[in-house]
């Protein structure tokens, strides 16, 4: 490091530490995919779940969501069901 | 009991060929019978760094097309005992390598009684690097402190947990190694290079050794001798620390602290 560089190297943000923050989103975010993570019973088990509900209740297709999410630690499954408005569709409710 | 060892990294020119000529001349020198092996068809230059590229005959795809003899193929280094090279094939198209050619070769080579094969991967993803890693028992995945090379180490740890054979066949993974290459300890200093630490937190890999940015790299390929055995340099010494760990040895981290300097220096020094 020469005289100049100390006033120079002052100014500026260290870089690495950008570096290291951009990867670390990036490489969450690519962990989670191109590896195939999502578990290959995941559309029997949507279709069975869909069944079940609308035993008791009617729904449309779209109103049952699945999610898979991947973290460092654990897989989060998330299911979300839309249910129809009071007196809409609530055939089986007494 | 062989094992079979792949160089990769994913991207191009971070130190792949460098560290394979020096990885595989280490385990010789300490007495283990060692190949290894050019997996770069169509631009071979591993025979440059280990300097026998005039003594080249017979590449791996004659070997696999049976047109010559796996002994033929062969070359055995003249400075370094226990240590041959197998160098790939500089004309013939990449197709030429199948999974059950480069599987035969492997296992002729195990029946040889080598202790070590030694895969130095193309770059890239494509078919070279996927037989190149596909046989492995061990990885070491060669990375530089720069935020391309770290994406693309994790990418390719990514295929070494899902498309090699041990994968495939649900054995016991790949033994995976982190080896830093180019590392500049006054820059890491500065805040303008990625750490060792940053690298081992995003890539989580057991780290198996950090090779200084060196200008003895550059002379030894210019000479065609891998730069382990240039014992005086500090490349040559943190490759020689880094075959030790590979074979057990625990050894401190060397040259990833900067040096100290005067005051004087330190004004006026040029690193």
């Amino acid at each position: 490091m020469g005289l100049l560089d100390i006033f120079r190297s002052r100014s500026q943000e260290p870089s690495a530490k950008m570096a290291k923050e951009r990867l670390q989103i990036l490489i969450a975010h690519e962990r989670g995919q191109g590896q195939e993570r999502t578990p290959h019973y995941l559309p029997e088990m949507q279709k069975e779940i869909l069944e079940v509900i609308r035993k008791y209740v009617h729904v449309e297709d779209d109103a049952v969501k699945f999610e898979v999410e991947h973290n460092e630690q654990f897989e989060l499954f998330e299911l979300n069901i839309t249910l129809p408005e009071k007196g809409e569709g609530r055939e089986r409710s007494d | 009991m062989s094992k079979v060892l792949v160089v990769t990294s994913g991207k191009g020119g971070v130190g792949k060929t460098t560290t394979s000529a020096a990885i595989s001349s280490g385990l010789a020198m300490a007495g283990k019978k060692t190949v290894v092996i050019d997996f770069d068809v169509g631009l071979r230059n591993l025979d440059l760094i280990m300097g026998v590229e005039r003594r080249v005959v017979y590449d791996i795809v004659n070997v696999i097309q049976g047109e010559a003899g796996l002994n033929q193929a062969l070359i055995r280094h003249k400075e370094v005992d226990n240590l041959y090279v197998l160098p790939a094939s500089q004309t013939k198209d990449k197709d030429a390598l199948t999974e059950e050619g480069v599987g035969k070769v492997l296992n002729d080579l195990r029946e040889e009684g080598f202790d070590y094969i030694v895969c130095d991967s193309p770059a890239g993803i494509e078919r070279g690097a996927q037989l190149a890693m596909y046989y492995a028992d061990e990885a070491i995945v060669v990375s530089n402190p720069e935020i391309s090379s770290v994406r693309d180490s994790d990418r390719m740890l990514g295929i070494l947990a899902s498309k090699s054979r041990r994968a495939k066949d649900g054995e016991t993974a790949i033994k995976e190694h982190l080896l830093i290459t180019r590392y500049a300890p006054e820059r890491v200093g500065t805040g303008e290079m990625l750490s060792v630490e940053d690298m081992l937190e995003i890539l989580a890999v057991p780290l198996l050794g950090v090779i200084p940015e060196s200008n003895a790299v550059l002379q030894a390929s210019n000479a065609g001798r891998p730069v382990i055995l240039d014992e005086n340099t500090d490349a040559g010494q943190a490759y020689h620390d880094a075959v030790g760990r590979l074979l057990g040895d625990e050894l401190p981290m060397r040259f990833i602290e900067t040096e100290k300097k005067g005051f004087l220096g330190r004004l006026f020094g040029r690193s």
